[in-house]
């Protein structure tokens, strides 16, 4: 499934939609948009993945490139992550300053 | 402010095409598969082979999807390196046929039928979901701040433990049992047990279905648990790795050792390069054996493999080449995951020259010990090997290797189980075996009285011979010579005196390694008083044989409370770690007279580092209790009682720091085989001022 990335900035909170499958060749689109959001210092990075399919370890990386971007303080949401990415998130210690969430009102 | 864009480099874009895919010359170093800008770099090298194709798959695919040869112009030296582009580093696996000549008679195996497995391959895919192939791995982490601990070598405590088998059982209860995550969530039971180092058995990738046999009684194929048998060197094992899967098992395992550093943790590897799983002529080619036969293995002169591992082949390490490839793999690891140390398999063969004879001043071992990278690693020998080789107090040490201290294990086992003449040796063991290392301090003796190898300290006190039949041979394998001693019933027992027996003869083993100068080592699960049911070669149960049983900690509670207290006794204790032996004066039933006769099974040790740092232990492995003249303390003090182990718990150890005085000075009872450590303390000089130090 091809994949899809959309940055919405509104205030201080950037969101970000992905699509599809984010690995190797997409996450490169999603760092992009990462820099743009911590250029604009926005103080809360969003991303919507409930239409993710799949996130390769290197789609995990881009977390991290986020949370190295972003201003120390900038809350990092992740909201609907597949449960074994989670997971996987979890257990690989990528969790660090990254917020997860079922829904975004939750 | 926006950073400057980086320079983008010249050489990323390809030069021509082969197999279809878009190339140019790569770089030699660094050898393996790397991610470079636009592609992934790949290098090899063989100073035998005639040619090489790189072969590429997608992942878990039975057929490769393109086989490049590399051109002339793309090697340089005996070294094969090609940049290939757009390649998705994460979808592929890769693999390599290297040309040459069979010949074995003069040492030479190529096939270039077999796609073989880079030695320098950094991830391999996990061969429980598909064929194990070398992976390229994304080696960017976010490590924080962390780097090796730098422990002082002689404070350490090991505890030595099996990655997979020690979070395997249902009760260990974490989300991830039997992986590297799961460990993490064991963190905090190492802290509360006060171990500041762990080494772990092999985690390189190996083959765990290496075995041919299969249970005896269920049938049930045996395996390969331990995983002495490396395929791959660079490559943590993919099995171990709940995230495996995605070909995350690196990122997993950086992240167990960082967060064993921030509990205060170490963290040793215990590797093999004595042999590699290849076997001998009828061993399967996975690797060197295809690539450079003659380079790796040490081989008789009609080109039969050496086998002084027992296994069937010798990794040739004082080859210059593979004394580099060795080299290069411990850089890695201490570098790229941090790791505070190495514990070397069957070593005694690391100083063997490649015909097998034994080198006075062996390259490799030199190397390592003078190496930059490695210079805060410790360096572990299991100083013997399979072919009689046994330099345990003689191995090539350049003041840098410490040894497994095999002379330690024997007499403490002697000693507790009730032998005659050996409490001299006990008293030598004790301060650091200054017969063998008296020169270089401490730290060159790592103290074990059990391992992974062998018996479980409670199938020391529950068995006098190994009950091995589940391991397919009979009872043929493993060691006959045990010292140990069953208390009077073979195996488990109802019998309520032979089990308080046996439970003493545990806390009088762990007592006295821990109250010994030299850097003791725990097998997990012992501190528990875990069992293999009188198996002492396990190496091929994964299984609730093998596996930590976590019901033990609660069943067992007792002894384990009595281990936490007896490390952290010994880490208030400077002169119980560091020395010198010169602090230690001897003692027996009478003070400052030692009975080193024949007979005698009583041993009294006064560890004097002055007022704030002494310590007086006493072992007896008579079958009678015996009462001991005390030396006097030093001035302003007065012996308190840290540990009885005939003590009912909780009274066999006490908080350190808050020992209870001794009410009688001048005497001290210990029990039949039993073990009593007591430590001075400043006197309060007005007992009346509710107890308050002046």
């Amino acid at each position: 499934m091809a994949f899809k990335v959309r940055m919405q900035i509104e205030g201080s909170t950037a969101t970000i939609r992905l699509e599809g499958e984010l690995d190797g060749r997409s996450a490169p689109e999603l760092n992009e948009l990462v820099v743009r959001a911590a250029d604009q210092r926005v103080e809360r990075l969003v991303l919507l993945l409930e239409e993710l399919s799949y996130m390769s370890s290197a789609g995990i990386r881009s977390l991290v490139f986020a949370h190295q971007k972003m201003p120390e303080e900038a809350e990092i949401l992740l909201v609907g992550t597949q449960p074994d990415v989670a997971e996987t998130i979890r257990l690989t210690g990528f969790d660090r300053s990254i917020v997860m969430r079922e829904t975004l009102e939750a | 402010m926006t950073a400057r864009p980086a320079i983008e480099r010249i050489d990323a874009y390809p030069t021509r095409s082969i197999g279809g895919f878009s190339v140019r010359a790569g770089r030699p170093l660094p050898f393996g598969a790397t991610p470079v800008p636009g592609g992934v770099n790949f290098s090899v090298y063989s100073n035998n082979a005639t040619a090489m194709t790189l072969v590429l798959y997608r992942a878990g695919e039975p057929e490769p999807m393109a086989e490049l040869p590399f051109p002339d112009s793309y090697v340089i030296g005996g070294v094969y390196s090609m940049t290939v582009f757009d390649l998705d580093a994460e979808g592929i696996e890769y693999g390599y046929r290297a040309y040459g000549p069979f010949d074995p008679e003069r040492g030479h195996r190529f096939d270039p039928s077999v796609v073989l497995a880079d030695p320098y391959a950094r991830l391999m895919s996990d061969a429980s979901t598909g064929p194990r192939r070398s992976r390229v791995a994304l080696d960017d982490f976010d490590w924080e701040d962390d780097s090796p601990l730098r422990l002082p070598h002689e404070d350490l405590v090991i505890y030595e433990l099996h990655a997979r088998g020690f979070t395997k059982s249902p009760t260990s209860g974490v989300s991830a049992p039997g992986t590297y995550a799961g460990l993490i969530e064991k963190i905090p039971y190492l802290r509360e047990l006060g171990v500041n180092c762990v080494e772990l058995l092999p985690i390189f990738e190996f083959d765990e279905n290496d075995n041919p046999r299969s249970h005896p009684v269920t049938g049930e194929p045996l395996s390969n648990y331990w995983g002495y048998n490396t395929v791959a060197y660079f490559a943590p094992k993919a099995s171990y790795a709940s995230t495996g899967r995605y070909g995350m098992q690196a990122d997993e395992f950086k992240n167990l050792v960082k967060q064993l550093h921030k509990a205060g943790i170490e963290v040793i590897l215990d590797v093999v390069f004595n042999h590699t799983a290849e076997g001998n002529e009828h061993g399967p080619t996975i690797s060197f054996k295809g690539l450079d036969n003659a380079t790796y293995y040490m081989l008789t002169p009609d080109g039969h493999y050496y086998n002084f591992s027992g296994t069937g082949n010798t990794l040739n390490c004082n080859n210059p080449v593979v004394r580099g490839f060795v080299l290069d793999c411990l850089r890695y690891w201490a570098s790229e995951y941090h790791i505070d140390g190495f514990r070397f398999d069957l070593a005694a063969i690391l100083g063997r020259g490649p015909d097998g004879s034994p080198l006075w001043n062996p390259p490799l071992l030199e190397s390592l010990a003078y190496d930059p990278v490695l210079r805060d690693c410790k360096l572990i020998a299991e100083a013997w090997d399979a072919a009689g080789l046994y330099q345990v107090g003689s191995f090539p040490n350049y003041c840098r290797w410490s040894e497994w201290n095999g002379r330690y294990r024997d007499t403490v086992r002697r000693f507790v189980k009730g032998d005659t003449g050996v409490a001299g040796d006990l008293a030598t063991r004790m301060v650091g075996s200054p017969d063998m290392y008296g020169r270089r301090g401490t730290s060159a003796t790592i103290n074990f009285v059990l391992c992974h190898d062998g018996f479980t300290l409670n199938d020391l006190v529950s068995y006098n011979e190994k009950h091995n039949y589940a391991n397919g041979e009979d009872n043929r394998d493993g060691d006959n010579n045990n010292q140990s001693w069953n208390c009077g019933h073979e195996g488990p027992t109802g019998d309520p005196e032979i089990i308080a027996l046996r439970g003493r003869q545990m806390r009088n083993i762990l007592m006295i390694l821990l109250a010994s100068q030299g850097v003791p080592m725990i097998l997990a699960g012992d501190e528990v008083g875990r069992t293999q049911q009188g198996n002492n070669n396990a190496y091929c149960h994964d299984s609730p044989l093998t596996w930590f049983d976590w019901d033990l900690v609660e069943r067992n509670a007792d002894q384990l409370r009595f281990v936490q207290k007896a490390i952290r006794f010994r880490q208030a204790h400077p002169v119980l770690r560091r020395g010198p032996a010169s602090a230690v004066s001897w003692h027996g039933v009478r003070q400052w007279t030692a009975d080193w006769s024949e007979g005698c099974r009583v041993l009294a040790g006064m560890f004097d580092a002055g007022a704030d740092d002494c310590v007086y232990v006493a072992a007896n492995a008579h079958w009678e209790g015996h009462s001991l003249e005390l030396p006097t303390p030093p001035a302003g003090t007065a012996w308190h009682l840290f540990a009885d182990t005939s003590a009912p718990s909780p009274l066999d150890a006490h908080e350190p720091g808050a020992e209870p005085p001794l009410q009688n000075q001048s005497r001290v009872e210990v029990g039949p085989r039993s073990v009593v450590v007591l430590v001075a303390h400043r006197v309060q000089v007005d007992q009346r001022d509710n107890g308050k130090e002046e």
